[in-house]
Order: structure tokens, then sequence, then C-alpha cells
């Protein structure tokens, strides 16, 4: 019966490791509210999670949305019905692959490097240098990386949308014969303040929950550069599985029939 | 000033702390020696609150230092870690200052630039070194600013982890050297660990060892190579042979 136990006690370990990660989560909300509050740390983090993110966001969703048109086009043509490509790029960029590409490159580029950065600070014994200089490490590393992903990664999620838009446009005008002014009418029309809506609050989630895994497997990094690499493999994998999971909850109840 | 009654600390099977008793009175140097692994760090830890104890008390000037105001209690103490602990991403002057421009200590960012650039003057650094980042520095200079931190905003108990290792034995001098005139010079209560003889007899005023968990001798350093004390015997002579094994 050692299987049975060895399933036990890797359940037991993911339940208490989903425990450790909600008390972490209620520790940074419960840091958010009360002073001293690092403004400066605020900013710098609105430009590393944001401004630096623009191109990587850029990139990703306008080829993103380019293959999405030659995709529905030709999946289209199978029953003539090539004419609903905007409408499809338009609704399958924003309620979807907008969202969620961007949450995955944010969990790429944001979370493994804040990981990086505070595992290593961990290991080097910053984190408790702070402690003693009478500075919160969650007050002074953990809010303002949090609250800088759940302002920021919505504004990234609707660039993200609104380029992976235009690779579509792009395509489809340049290569597969639609009208200009057709293309973005029919776009425009067929979207609903509904989907952009949903579109910016999967982003605002999704940039939460990236920043506080960074943060969570930074603070919790075992020991030396082997603890600063398993911390930041461990952070980008969880991210990345609960940005996932978080968007069929999300699509679930914004759009189940 | 600073009392452990009966501290213990255990990791898993791992007892590091065993039962440890040690008073440091106020305004004098106590330096804690013993070999790597044998809890010095954990010891230090355990009074500045990173390291909770499993057992026992802790008392900064009979108050507990686990109750009461936390920033109060912190704002008493400067330390300089083993290996500097400088933030990276903050400039050599902000790392010195870094008290002084939050919390209960905020002074205007000129004022603290200029007591940040006074400290680094004072462990013998240019104001040049003010705006470099500390990946810039040796491995001494870093110590040095890592010293300056600790003494930025003048506090009444200094702790010093391991402060010369890894620096040759010119600059371990100069560290000791500047250490000891700025303890003496701040009248400041200090307890520092380290397994460098050297820094011992240039630091100290009194001497603990710790081996085993507990404090296996302590007092007074000029009593210390005359001490029939073995496990200090074969520590300071720095002996192979002897009750400590060389194998841990």
């Amino acid at each position: 019966m050692s299987w049975l136990a060895a399933i036990g006690a890797a359940t037991l370990a993911f339940l208490a490791s989903i425990g450790r990660i909600a008390i972490f989560a209620g520790e940074t909300l419960s840091h958010l509210f009360r002073p001293p509050f690092y403004f400066k740390e605020f900013g710098q983090q609105v430009l590393q999670v944001g401004y630096f993110s623009l191109p990587v966001v850029g990139l990703t969703t306008i080829f993103t949305g380019g293959a999405l048109a030659l995709q529905i086009y030709a999946g289209g043509a199978r029953f003539n019905a090539e004419a609903v490509v905007p409408q499809i790029v338009a609704i399958g960029m924003v309620r979807e692959l907008g969202p969620v590409l961007v949450g995955l490159m944010i969990a790429a580029r944001v979370t493994s490097s804040i990981a990086a950065e505070i595992a290593t600070m961990k290991v080097t014994e910053q984190i408790d240098a702070l402690v003693t200089l009478s500075t919160h490490p969650m007050k002074y590393l953990t809010v303002p990386r949090v609250l800088a992903a759940f302002l920021v990664v919505p504004f990234l999620t609707g660039v993200g949308d609104v380029i992976g838009i235009m690779g579509g446009f792009l395509v489809a005008t340049k290569t597969l014969g639609f009208n200009e002014a057709a293309y973005l009418q029919n776009t425009a029309d067929f979207l609903q303040s509904s989907d952009i809506f949903s579109s910016l609050a999967k982003g605002a989630v999704f940039g939460v929950i990236a920043a506080l895994m960074g943060c969570y497997y930074g603070m919790h990094s075992g020991r030396g550069a082997q603890g600063v690499g398993a911390a930041t493999k461990a952070s980008v994998q969880a991210a990345a599985i609960l940005i996932l999971a978080a968007n069929f909850i999300f699509t679930g109840i914004f759009f189940a029939a | 000033m600073i009392t452990l009654e009966h501290v213990k600390k255990s990791f898993g099977s791992n007892h590091v702390l065993r039962d440890i008793n040690l008073h440091v009175p106020k305004g004098e140097s106590m330096v804690v020696i013993g070999g790597s692994g044998t809890g010095k760090s954990i010891l230090i830890k355990s009074v500045l609150g990173l390291v909770t104890p499993d057992a026992g008390l802790i008392t900064v000037d009979g108050q507990d230092a686990t109750k009461g105001d936390r920033d109060a209690f912190l704002a008493r103490f400067g330390m300089l870690f083993q290996g500097g602990a400088l933030f990276d991403s903050l400039p050599v002057w902000q790392n010195v200052a870094f008290r002084l421009m939050r919390g209960a200590l905020k002074r205007p960012k000129e004022e603290a630039r200029e007591i940040a650039i006074e400290k680094l003057r004072r462990v013998g650094l240019k104001p040049d070194v003010a705006d470099r980042y500390p990946a810039e520095l040796s491995g001494g200079m870093q110590k040095r600013v890592g010293l300056a931190r600790a003494i930025a905003a003048e506090p009444e108990i200094i702790f010093f982890d391991e402060p010369t290792t890894g620096l040759d034995p010119i600059m371990s001098g100069v560290i000791n050297d500047l250490i000891r005139e700025i303890v003496v010079e701040m009248g400041a209560t200090t307890m520092t660990i380290t397994h460098d003889m050297s820094s011992v007899r240039t630091i100290a005023d009194k001497v603990a060892m710790l081996h085993g968990g507990i404090i296996q001798w302590s007092g007074p350093v000029s009593e210390m190579e005359n001490a029939d004390d073995p496990y200090l015997t074969q520590f300071v002579s720095g002996s192979a042979e002897g009750p400590i094994e060389a194998i841990r």
C-alpha cells in the first residue's frame, strides 16, 4: 500500500502549498492597506512590469493575431464562411488570446525576474538586512510588485488585444483581400463592452497571479544557486498553470450559456 | 543588556542551540567563537527575531525581545552581515542611508546623503564611492559599506556576523581595527561572531565559545589564552587533536 501513502503524501503537500500561498496572498492584501507605502518602489515596478513588457506583448500578439486570421480564413473557406475573419479574430483576441498570451508572457518575463531577484536577495541575506533596517519585506518587495501588476497588466492586455486585432487586420487586408474599412467596421460592430471588460478583468487577475507567484517562490527559496533556480522554475510553472486555470474559470463565469 | 536564558533552537533532528545562557553587559564587546555550523549565526538571528527560538527567553534591557514595538526594538540595532547583504539595486550611499530615508528616522534626502558620505569616510572610503553600485566594489569595500550602514543610524547595539570572512589578512586587520575604533567611539554594546582569532584578540572584551549547542566557556579575552577548557584550548590553538571533532 506504499503507493497509497505516496499519493496521500503528495496530496497533503499540494494542499499545504495551496494553504501557504493563500496565507501569503492574505498577508499581501493586509499590507496593501497599512502604511508605510513605498511609492518609489511602486513606480519602478510599474515601469518594470508595464513599460518594459510592451515589446514582448506587442510582438507576441501581432503574430498570433495574424496567424489567427489565416487559420480562420482557411477553416471558414471549407463552408463558405471566410467573411467571419474580422469577427472571430476580434472575439478570439479580446476574450481569450489577448489576456492569456499577455498573462503567459508576464509569467515568463516578470514572474521569473521577480522570483530570481527576491530569491537572490534571500540567499545573500538582503531580506534579513531589510528586517534589521526596520523595513518589512512584504511591504517593500511584495506589495509594490503585486499592486503594479494588478494595475498595469490590464493596460498591457488592452494593448495586446488591439495589436492582436491589428495583426489579423494586416494579414486579412494585405494578403486575403479584405476591405480595410469593412474589416474595422465589422470588428467594432461585433465586439461588446462585456468582451472588453472581461479581457481587462482577466488581465488584472493574471497580473496578480504572476507577481504573487514570483514573490512567494522568491521569498521561500532554498539555499544557493540551485535554490534560486528551483524557485524561479517553480514560480513560472505555478503562474502559468494558475493563469490558465483562472482563465477557464473566468470564461465559464463570463460566457457560459 | 542582552540576556539569553535557556535558548533552544532545532531544525528537524538537528539541535543547533541546545541550552544557551549568555549575558552581554551594556557597552561591552562580546565575541562568540565556534566552528562552522555550530549555530553562531542562529544565535544572533534569534536575538534580532530573524529566527524564532523553540524555547527560552531573550531580553534586551530586561524587556522580552519578542514583545513590544518591533520597529522601535530593531531601531536600536545595527548589523554587519557576513556577505555585506548590500542591496544590489541601490547605489552605495542609499544603502548606507537606507534607514535614514524611511520610517521613524526619515531625514531629507540631502541630509541623509551627507550622513552617508560622512559614515563612508569614517570607514575609510572616499565620497566618490557613494554613487557606485555594490557590484562595482571589492569584497573589502563591500564590508566597509556594510559597516557604514550598520553604524549610520548610530545604534546602541551592533552585531557583526563574520566581519573578516573572505578578506585577505591585511584587509581583515583593517576591518578589525575599524570595528574596535568605532565601538569604543560610539560606546555601543556589540556582539561579534567569528572563527577568526585575530578578530577575537582585536575586538573582544569578553569571549564566549559555542560548541555542541551550548556555551562551553565564557570569560574576559585576557583569560582566553590560559583557560583550561579543552574545547577552547583546541579552538584557540587550531589543533586537529582534541574534543572537537575535525570532521563535522
